[in-house]
């Protein structure tokens, strides 16, 4: 067992817990945040990723022991009270799902993504901070399998949202709802 | 998974002080979580080495000098490793998920372990897992393993045709990275590719690392002249492991002949290939499509690929070719 104190969405939370409980666990079965998703436990299909001081990752193979003093955002802590993401707003606008299963995943992915700097594989100039073109954001998000088969529509999305500078998405999806 | 004790160590020292028997030490965990968590390793005292403070990048002389807990991702994004170390960056990036290399250090991802379906199933034999015990992938799916340097024609209990998986660690064995080690017997370098061992008759070893050793950096030396990649065939586009991959510099005389290169091969061995023969072949040859196929065919003459992977010697050799191709000036 081990004490530790992290904060999810903001909040302190101070915890015991047995050193082979996983981050995703803790969210899930200790703290009750069961948007992360538990898809393969082992880091291959990316329905666990939350960020963690700001970085994606996968929650299945972190050791929550290990996370001791660093800050994570879930699923749960992408919106604010009232409004939505605006990567939540551009999925709903583009149909990017269909189970639903993947998604909290493919948000904070997508959400980490979005603020991670330089090159990629399929990047031809290495020297560049390239645009987020649909190759680009498909590479960059290959960590987060979609069994239904979305990726056209999660693809869509999150060009949307990276145009805009991660904005307009939330405008977007405001002027659908009052047409 | 069996139980285990955890402790972050303070800094290098504590951290090999705590050493003993049933202890491993813990960077990103994307390798050593997941094979706990598939019973294929048990360590019984974890020790934490990922905020010890080595997690920079800065120059050394003319080279950098990289911490052993710097993340993958840092690695492949930093601006003079994009600017000097193009073969590295490309294939940092062509390995795993964007997850997986803001988790992964570059200590952890030399020591990751053989994706070997066999050695990963704690219910099948496997010489690396349980030495002696057999080696299934030899007669059943080794489709994506060893072609060079294998224990195949040794006895039963030691056969062993395993791969080493990283992209990172075929970058470094082309650059002639420096490891620097620490251990209860001090600290040490080991220049790359001679961090990893051929399987031989102990293919539980991947490497030349003793009991306590840890990774505290690898040094770069300077960047090589002329032009350098990675390139990496696979399965799938993103997110998996290589069949085949090349990391390569060229570098072309005036007169179309080649200074020097530098070749080094993923995916077919035990350890990151480091094609020595090829690049002794090629240099002062005309840097032309020929010979660089003469020198792909006089590495790849010692290949001894398996009934189902002889694919992966022509696959290396028409690497080789197109990616110096690709390279000239």
């Amino acid at each position: 067992m081990g004490e530790i104190t992290l904060r999810v969405n903001g909040t302190p939370r101070s915890l015991n817990v047995d050193s082979r409980t996983s981050l995703l666990d803790l969210l899930r079965e200790h703290l009750g945040l069961t948007g992360s998703k538990n898809g393969c436990d082992h880091g291959q299909c990316g329905a666990c990723t939350v960020l963690i001081d700001g970085r994606r990752a996968n929650s299945c193979l972190a050791l929550a022991v290990a996370q001791d003093g660093c800050d994570v955002t879930t699923v749960e802590g992408l919106a604010g009270e009232e409004t939505l993401h605006p990567l939540q707003a551009a999925f709903i606008e583009r149909d990017a799902f269909q189970c639903g299963y993947c998604t909290p995943g493919q948000l904070c992915s997508a959400a980490g993504m979005l603020d991670e700097a330089g090159p990629s594989a399929v990047t031809e100039d290495l020297a560049s901070d390239p645009a987020l073109t649909a190759e680009e954001i498909r590479e960059r998000m290959s960590g987060n399998l979609c069994r239904c088969g979305a990726y056209v529509n999660i693809v869509a999305a999150v060009s949307e949202v990276a145009a805009a500078g991660g904005r307009a998405a939330s405008d977007t999806a405001a002027a659908g709802a009052s047409r | 998974m069996r139980p285990f004790e955890y402790a972050r160590a303070r800094d290098t020292g504590d951290a090999v002080a705590r050493f003993r028997a049933g202890t491993m030490y813990l960077g990103g965990g994307t390798n050593l979580v997941d094979l706990m968590r598939l019973g294929v390793a048990e360590p019984d005292y974890l020790v934490d080495v990922s905020r010890l403070g080595a997690d920079q990048i800065e120059p050394s002389g003319d080279g950098l000098l990289i911490g052993a807990a710097v993340r993958n991702s840092d690695l492949a994004a930093h601006p003079l490793v994009r600017e000097g170390y193009p073969m590295l960056a490309r294939a940092v990036l062509a390995g795993a998920s964007g997850q997986v290399r803001n988790m992964a250090t570059v200590g952890g991802n030399l020591l990751q372990r053989t994706r070997c379906s066999y050695f990963q199933d704690v219910s099948k034999p496997c010489n690396k897992r349980q030495p002696g015990s057999g080696c299934p992938a030899i007669s059943g799916d080794h489709h994506s393993l060893a072609i060079l340097g294998h224990s195949a024609g040794l006895n039963e209990a030691a056969q062993c045709v395993a791969t080493h998986p990283s992209d990172m660690a075929v970058a470094l064995a082309a650059l002639d990275a420096l490891v620097h080690i620490t251990g209860p017997d001090g600290s040490r370098v080991v220049v790359m590719p001679g961090l990893h061992r051929l399987p031989g008759d102990e293919p539980d070893r991947d490497t030349v690392l003793r009991p306590g050793d840890l990774i505290t950096a690898v040094e770069l030396p300077p960047p090589l002249p002329g032009r350098s990649t990675y390139r990496k065939v696979r399965e799938r586009a993103s997110f998996a492991f290589a069949l085949v991959s090349l990391a390569a510099a060229l570098d072309v005389n005036g007169d179309g002949t080649v200074r020097g290169c530098r070749l080094a091969l993923g995916g077919v061995a035990h350890v990151p290939w480091r094609a020595a023969r090829a690049e002794r072949t090629l240099t002062g040859a005309p840097a032309t499509a020929e010979e660089f196929t003469r020198a792909a065919d006089a590495e790849l003459a010692e290949a001894e690929p398996l009934p189902r992977n002889g694919y992966k010697v022509t696959l290396a050799r028409n690497l080789i070719v197109a990616t110096l191709q690709e390279l000239l000036p």
